[in-house]
């Protein structure tokens, strides 16, 4: 298990390194100069030119840059934002609560409701699973940005029930203005973790497995957990897993939406304005998010199906 | 040994075969084709068909609602809201369309190239994917966006990219699984090429899971392209696109006019949950095909 | 002798889509306390579904009718802990037990759940148990078993455990499906053995189903034949093979070759075993044998009386005696 681990950490840094390389690459890549950025279009004199040039490396050549930006984002630097002309790793800090706050409380919405619902739909058959799939499929069918936009019509403006826009101030007003981007990242999401459980379930109710701790006469409640909900946790876990990953980069669509001030909509403002080292920078943290989450799902998979050959790559 | 051998076969499980078109996905998998089909049609002739210039602004006719020759009123900044949704389709559909087509085409040849040579070129290759796998598409749409400018183009190719590796992932197990039936190695015997091999008969014999697969990958495009146009970074202003609409209609929403942006989210939500019901049905028809 | 369990005309039917199939039409069981009883047929004649009522697991929206009585209760009137706890008393071995035992729970946590659970045990006095039975099946190193999953266990050890299994939680009447049917053949001999030494050992009533008449001669007392989910013949096991009183039966037991003379090849019955719900009216195995008369297809054949046994044929007594070798169609 130690050696899987450590195998899957090896994996993770490598993946990490070349996804950097790619981010930075990219960047390096774009026309037009962040000196015109800098100076607005005019062209500078030449000693402030050779000024800012030595500052920011701009005429070191582009693996030296590379290892410096590297080197330097390990240890928490991720560069300065040039039109900003502020350190990245502030910018990031500041908003970085908002971004894992809805992120969470997203997954919590995932994983209570859509298990849940998917549990129920799964051992009840008839009307509650009927009412279990319609729902899902109405919510399946609404994107993120479209559940934005009705709940903010609907509970915002129609009922005023809840804040639409803005990040808010103090603990339980900030948790105010999250709780509809939650439910409008959650749409999609959750069906999907509904379906994939329901499905489970009720895959796992039809085992001959089953069949054997029925005829032992075990108590229902126990033989549900124990052998129906236990075995479906494996499936359930990789879905719910993968769809919680995802959201780190769809927050992005839901902060822009709700005026929420977070990594993901901050990444969309600098995308506009060519900040690129606000770009590499939140780029960076996203993917590592994403690839790391990624990593604890396939070893929470391990974990729950001992038939795994620690050896090969959880699918 | 046992009595079992006075038991002759009786096979009640009936053959499977590949089933091709549209047999055996449904009513509904027919209606969401018809919906599909007419999305098509209006991308291709909506901007010919449309009742009024799309991009006309009269402020004195903005946010109001459906009124004779006018049947869905008009848009934040007066312009005509139906002819604006017929045009918009174009963006939204095709674009998916493109999206869709292109990283079929990128996967499937990653597939059929991991699965035909094995060995190095397998584990490079999956390695190379297993980087792009780090980058939702999100995430690689706002990132191309600020390298090539925001656009329709920059945000597809980078969903392009960014969906290839799930779809060579799901091809790849059916390609090995083809690429090691005895026909093949019977062919490659007798001096068939490979890329004749591949060509006539690998990839038609997947084929149904590609069809399967791209269509579910159409629905993912045409969410994902209108997000990122409604984030500002993919189509941009003043052409008329769903996801643009959204966000446009954003302002008239917030004061109590949704009609913009919620004729814009019907529009999306049908068409998606059409790809996405005929894409799962698809997808079930091709996994009994080949179980 | 009084008998532990009783099964009377039970006839069932199951949902199969949108209409009702008939798997089993009237039949007829007796199981005296500390008797092994075989059931004999061929696939789909109702041996899985006849067990499977008995221990009450059938699948949803069967509709049964006919009584099962188990040690004087009504089995079929049971429900919620009596239902448990008539479950319990009944161990059921199935055919394929890597289906049968759950995949991510290890053998220690599948062997002792029951005791655990409905009998209270401890722990660790479960696992010594569970350790005890496991050398009682012949299983070495039982300790390092019982920290294993399932599927590091090979198909012969995993049926040892069901066996001990069953047995850990002190049923009164064992029901073995097919319990040897997956296994290669000398694991078969091998379990089988194991099986019934321990069921001897503890006076246990077994239900022994199989499609091998010959292994239930050797194991059980009486042996049951079912044909097209009826009860054609039951008969005391040691004279069935040499005095079958059913056409079938004595068919079955010229399908299989025997090992002290050479048959110019085996008489295999013609046609194809049907199930209970596309048999025809009449004697359901009339369209294969070669004894039917008019008579035969026109009436129900009547369960009855001959020679210490029962049998479902009108002609048995007058045939009696003349069906070895038998003229087929």
């Amino acid at each position: 298990m130690l050696q899987f681990v450590l195998r899957r950490l090896a994996m993770l840094v490598a993946t990490l390194v070349a996804a950097s390389f790619v981010i930075y690459g990219a960047l390096y890549l774009a026309p037009g100069s962040p000196i015109a950025t800098l100076t607005g279009g005019r062209t500078p004199p030449p000693e402030v030119l050779l000024a800012l040039e030595t500052r920011y490396h701009l005429n070191e050549p582009f693996l030296v840059r590379y290892w410096l930006w590297l080197k330097a984002a390990v240890s928490g630097d991720l560069g300065e934002s040039i039109p900003l002309h502020e350190p990245v790793a502030t910018l990031i800090g500041e908003r970085v609560g908002v971004t894992a706050s809805l992120v969470l409380l997203t997954s919590l919405i995932i994983l209570f409701v859509g298990i849940g619902l998917g549990i129920i739909g799964g051992l009840r058959r008839g009307g509650v699973d009927n009412a279990v799939l319609l729902s899902s499929t109405i919510s399946a069918a609404l994107p993120s940005f479209a559940a934005a936009v009705v709940l903010q019509f609907v509970v915002g403006v129609k009922l005023g029930w809840l804040p639409v826009l803005g990040t808010g101030t103090g603990f339980s007003d900030s948790v105010k203005h999250l709780i509809l981007p939650a439910i409008a990242l959650a749409s999609t999401s959750v069906a999907l973790v509904t379906r994939v459980t329901r499905s489970a379930v009720m895959e796992e109710m039809g085992k001959e497995h089953v069949q054997t701790a029925l005829s032992r006469g075990l108590p229902y409640p126990g033989l549900i957990r124990r052998h129906v909900l236990r075995n479906a946790a494996i499936p359930i876990t990789t879905v719910a897993g993968l769809t919680i990953a995802s959201l780190i980069a769809l927050a992005a669509i839901v902060e822009t939406a709700f005026g929420l001030n977070g990594l993901g909509a901050y990444l969309v403002q600098a995308a506009m304005n060519k900040d690129f080292a606000v770009v590499q920078g939140i780029s960076l943290v996203l993917v590592a998010a994403f690839v790391i989450t990624n990593v604890v799902i396939d070893i929470l998979y391990a974990v729950l199906d001992p038939r795994v050959q620690l050896g090969s790559r959880a699918q | 040994m046992t009595a079992e051998v006075l038991t002759p076969v009786t096979d009640l499980v009936t053959t499977p075969t590949r089933r091709r078109g549209l047999r055996g996905v449904g009513v509904i998998g027919y209606i969401s084709a018809g919906v599909i089909a007419f999305a098509l049609v209006l991308a291709i002739v909506g901007p010919f068909i449309r009742p009024y210039d799309p991009n006309l602004i009269n402020f004195s006719y903005a946010n109001v609602g459906p009124i004779a020759g006018h049947p869905l009123g008009f848009d934040g900044q007066g312009r005509d809201l139906l002819s604006r949704l017929m045009v918009g389709a174009r963006t939204c559909v095709l674009g998916a369309m493109f999206v869709a087509l292109l990283s079929i085409f990128i996967g499937t040849s990653l597939a059929v190239i991991t699965a035909w040579f094995g060995g190095k070129t397998d584990t490079s290759i999956s390695g190379v994917l297993d980087v792009v796998f780090a980058f939702p598409g999100i995430l690689l749409a706002i990132v191309a966006a600020a390298v090539f400018g925001p656009s329709l183009l920059s945000a597809g190719l980078a969903l392009a990219i960014a969906y290839s590796p799930y779809i060579a992932r799901v091809l790849r197990g059916a390609a090995i699984k083809e690429r090691a039936q005895a026909y093949i190695a019977a062919m490659e015997v007798q001096g068939f090429g490979v890329w004749r091999l591949c060509a006539r008969h690998l990839v038609p014999n997947i084929s149904s899971l590609i069809v399967a697969q791209g269509t579910i990958l159409f629905g993912y495009a045409m969410v994902d392209l209108a997000a990122i146009s409604f984030l500002g970074l993919g189509v941009q202003s003043p052409t008329a696109d769903w996801g643009v609409m959204i966000s446009e209609g954003k302002i008239g929403l917030l004061q109590g006019y949704p009609l913009e942006s919620f004729s814009a989210v019907l529009c999306i939500v049908i068409v998606v949950s059409a790809v996405s019901f005929l894409g799962e049905r698809l997808s079930e028809r091709s996994k009994q095909g080949r179980s | 002798m009084t008998s532990l369990l009783q099964v009377r005309d039970l006839t069932v039917q199951l949902k199969i889509g949108a209409d009702l199939r008939e798997v089993l039409t009237t039949v007829n069981l007796e199981i005296a306390a500390g008797e092994a009883m075989g059931l004999v047929g061929e696939s789909g004649s109702g041996k899985s579904m006849t067990a499977k009522a008995i221990a009450r697991l059938l699948p949803d929206g069967a509709t049964v009718s006919g009584s099962i009585t188990f040690d004087g209760v009504d089995v079929l009137a049971l429900s919620g802990a009596d239902l448990r706890a008539h479950r319990a008393q009944v161990a059921v071995v199935f055919q394929d037990p890597r289906a049968h035992i759950n995949p991510v729970r290890r053998i220690d946590d599948f062997m002792g759940e029951s005791l655990r659970i409905l009998s209270d045990v401890s722990k660790e006095e479960a696992s010594r148990r569970a350790a005890d039975a496991l050398e009682e099946v012949g299983i070495d190193n039982p300790a390092k078993r019982l920290r294993q999953y399932p599927h590091e266990l090979s198909g012969g050890m995993l049926q040892r455990v069901m066996i001990a299994t069953a047995l850990l939680s002190e049923p009164r009447l064992l029901l073995a499906d097919e319990c040897t049917t997956a296994l290669d053949v000398t694991t078969q001999a091998e379990v089988m053995a194991i099986m019934d030494e321990l069921r001897r050992d503890r006076g246990l009533s077994m239900l022994f189903i199989t499609h091998d008449l010959e292994l239930a001669g050797a194991v059980c007392d009486r042996t049951c034949v079912m044909y097209a989910g009826q009860v054609v013949e039951t008969r005391a096991a040691s004279v069935l093979h040499g005095d079958p009183l059913h056409p079938y039966s004595a068919a079955l037991v010229d399908a299989r070759p025997d090992i002290n003379s050479t048959a110019d090849r085996l008489l295999a019955i013609p046609g194809r075993p049907l199930s209970a719900f596309e048999a025809p009216s009449g004697c359901r195995f009339a369209p294969r044998c070669g004894y039917s008369t008019d008579d035969c297809t026109s009436h129900e054949q009547e369960w009855l009386e001959l020679a210490g046994g029962q049998v479902r044929c009108g002609r048995a007594a007058e045939l009696r005696g003349t069906l070895r070798g038998g003229a087929h169609v």
